[in-house]
């Protein structure tokens, strides 16, 4: 058994994990209300998006402040192939990896003259050109005004906006969160896949040092091409379902917030781990909804027309501090705060006695001295009646 | 001609402001290795600083504007003691990620404290206009040349001729070594993002003057001063500031220009200029145009 073959205690564990996450995927969105679901929904695209750029900055060590501009375009290209051409979500899905695929490709070798904060810049060069090219193109985008004709998702026969099951009719949410979910289940278990195949290993390789990994025989520019072009994919997918999900597109919202906003969620979650995209996406997600109900309790928090602090403005703040405070307190993220749990709760000492070896009576074994159980060496003398009880 | 004259002295003026950004970003990030995301922030909080000081406070105008650069200072020394020095063993992630946290906290505290409304801040140049050999230029932008040209001789002076500037020089040459020399690596760090949001908060201030205010977007031009540090190369000071001006050329002349002579670049295609002439030189020259050795790892 290798190191990373479950225990058979662990085995059993994982199936029962698994059949829980299944049965909550196919049971929450008949059990939560539809606001918290939209948020969930919304994390669930974030993390797929997450995953992409966990891919490129967590395991490859490219950092890319345009990862934004690859998922608008996803959504455009939603947008045009699902919309324009009238083609189904078979097509219109795939359509939008593949577009960003190649966008990333594209950018990939940017990454092969440059790194750390120089790449960081580039990529940004990219992203903003990519926000004009949004603005101008205005017969494929919409312009400034962006575009109101996504494609809704359905699936074959299946509306996913309007399912209906058993007689009851389901809202847009609760299906979205079936295909979203089911999405960032694919997603993640394929990334899982990749980082332990060769390639994943020559990315770590090329994160860590990539003169050396070129010695060893790695082609560090395929490598970091095709991190590009993974998170470029996974990006535009994400951006296709959002589009979807939001019925709308505009240039304006994938500016460098966007992109620091995913970049938040890779850091927050765990860069460089497999569960830290959704647990960021999902953390960082529940925030603005968390000082949303805090705020009321708050005296300097404005409330429709009077003068404070709006929510949005406490929203934007909190998101400042808490990247902050992620990389000063736990820079590895939340994933690496749950393993920190479980190892605290593991070694904390149990109340009752565990049942290990069978006590020996002092002066069984060592010649007359007394050792109570710890091994600490009583002084010599005559054995205490009743011995270490 | 006189058109093109007026663009290009308002281009090398917006040109100084951005290359006293530039020049702020290459003094942090010689001393600490660190691009400090938060720049605008700086900037920004310079321009309403002064707002405050000259226009609540009646206080006289460069009073003001010297009291909000060094109200800057301090908070980026106060950056620089609170954050940047825990981050020193980390990869240069971490670093980026923390000046964006920053950034972005604090542009929202700007805007709690001093609201969305644009504040003119009270300069003595305002709207009036000079007449320079025929040619009639905003006094504003004069002004923001001089003052530009005095700082950087002042800088130039400092670091060649003093102490301090030579402590600096050491540090970021050779960190290690410096510390082995017995130089205060530490104040000489703080002093660093002292300066570096200093000059943020000055080219704010030479922002913000004249017919423009003092506004929440004023922050992003710290974005734009971008390719300057990167035409120049990261490292080199004098670089800083050329870059700084060919970035404010190429922005104020593709505004004038494109509109009219190429449409077909789309509107407010000056904003995206210097980033596509960012992205061809560094494509021609990796380094940058000011260094001579071949890329270095940032």
């Amino acid at each position: 058994m290798g190191p990373g073959a479950p225990t058979p205690g662990g085995r059993g564990r994982r199936r029962a994990a698994w059949a829980a996450g299944g049965l909550a995927y196919l049971a929450l969105p008949l059990v939560v209300d539809d606001y918290w679901l939209s948020v969930l929904v919304v994390a669930g695209i974030t993390a797929v998006a997450a995953v992409g750029l966990n891919l490129l900055t967590g395991y490859c060590g490219q950092v890319s402040l345009g990862h934004a501009f690859f998922v608008g375009a996803g959504a455009y290209v939603a947008a045009v192939v699902g919309s324009t051409a009238g083609l189904p979500l078979a097509l219109w899905l795939p359509a939008a990896t593949a577009v960003g695929a190649a966008l990333g490709a594209a950018t990939g070798p940017f990454a092969l003259r440059f790194s750390g904060h120089l790449l960081a810049v580039v990529t940004l060069a990219v992203l903003f050109a990519g926000q004009h090219v949004f603005r101008n193109w205005t017969w494929l985008t919409g312009g400034g005004a962006g575009r109101s004709d996504l494609p809704i998702a359905s699936l074959g026969p299946f509306d996913l906006s309007a399912l209906v099951v058993a007689g009851h009719r389901l809202s847009f949410d609760q299906g979205y969160f079936w295909l979203v979910w089911a999405v960032v289940v694919v997603v993640v278990a394929a990334s899982a896949n990749l980082v332990r195949s060769r390639m994943g290993r020559a990315m770590v390789a090329v994160r860590e040092d990539d003169r050396v990994a070129a010695v060893l025989g790695i082609d560090v520019a395929r490598t970091k091409v095709t991190a590009f072009a993974l998170a470029g994919a996974l990006a535009a997918l994400a951006g296709a379902l959002h589009g979807s999900y939001r019925q709308y597109v505009g240039p304006e919202e994938w500016d460098l917030l966007a992109s620091i906003e995913y970049l938040a969620v890779v850091l927050v979650g765990g860069l460089g781990t497999v569960g830290g995209p959704v647990a960021g996406a999902l953390f960082l997600g529940a925030v603005p909804h968390l000082v949303a109900g805090v705020s009321g309790a708050l005296p300097f928090v404005a409330r429709g027309a009077e003068p404070g602090v709006t929510v949005g403005q406490l929203d934007r703040l909190s998101f400042g501090v808490v990247i902050v405070a992620f990389v000063l307190a736990e820079p590895r993220g939340l994933v690496a705060l749950g393993h920190r749990l479980r190892a605290r709760l593991a070694a904390r000492p149990r109340t009752r006695p565990r049942p290990g070896p069978p006590a020996w009576p002092p002066g069984c074994h060592d010649g007359g001295r007394a050792g109570d159980r710890q091994g600490r060496l009583r002084p010599s003398g005559p054995a205490r009646a009743g011995g270490d009880a | 001609m006189t058109e093109l004259a007026r663009l290009v002295v308002e281009g090398v003026a917006l040109g100084g402001a951005y290359g006293l950004v530039a020049l702020g970003f290459v003094v942090i990030a010689k001393a600490t290795g660190v691009v400090n995301f938060a720049q605008g922030t700086f900037l920004a909080l310079g321009a309403y600083l002064t707002y405050n000081g000259a226009v609540t406070w009646g206080l006289w105008f460069p009073l003001a504007a010297a009291l909000a650069v060094a109200a800057s200072a301090g908070a980026g020394a106060g950056l620089e003691r609170l954050v940047v020095r825990r981050l020193a063993a980390r990869p240069p992630h971490a670093a980026i990620m923390a000046t964006i946290g920053v950034a972005v906290a604090g542009d929202q505290v700007i805007t709690m404290v001093w609201g969305f409304d644009h504040h003119p801040i009270g300069d003595p140049w305002g709207a009036s206009s000079l007449r320079l050999g025929g040619v009639s230029v905003a006094t504003v932008d004069v002004a923001v040349l001089a003052v530009t040209v005095v700082v950087v001789a002042a800088g130039a002076v400092f670091f060649a001729r003093s102490r301090l500037g030579l402590a600096m020089r050491a540090r970021a040459a050779d960190g290690e070594l410096a510390v082995a020399c017995g130089i205060p690596v530490h104040a000489v760090d703080a002093l660093a993002w002292a300066l570096g949001a200093g000059l943020a908060a000055l080219a704010g201030v030479l922002l913000a003057a004249g017919t423009a205010t003092a506004r929440p977007d004023l922050g992003l031009a710290a974005l734009r001063a971008f390719p300057a540090v990167i035409l120049a190369g990261f490292a080199s000071v004098p670089g800083a500031l050329v870059g700084g001006l060919v970035v404010g050329l190429v922005e104020v002349l593709t505004a004038g220009y494109a509109p009219v002579h190429a449409p077909w670049l789309g509107v407010n295609v000056h904003q995206v200029a210097p980033y596509a002439v960012m992205l061809v030189v560094l494509w021609l020259r990796p380094a940058g145009l000011f260094t001579a050795s071949p890329a270095r790892r940032w």
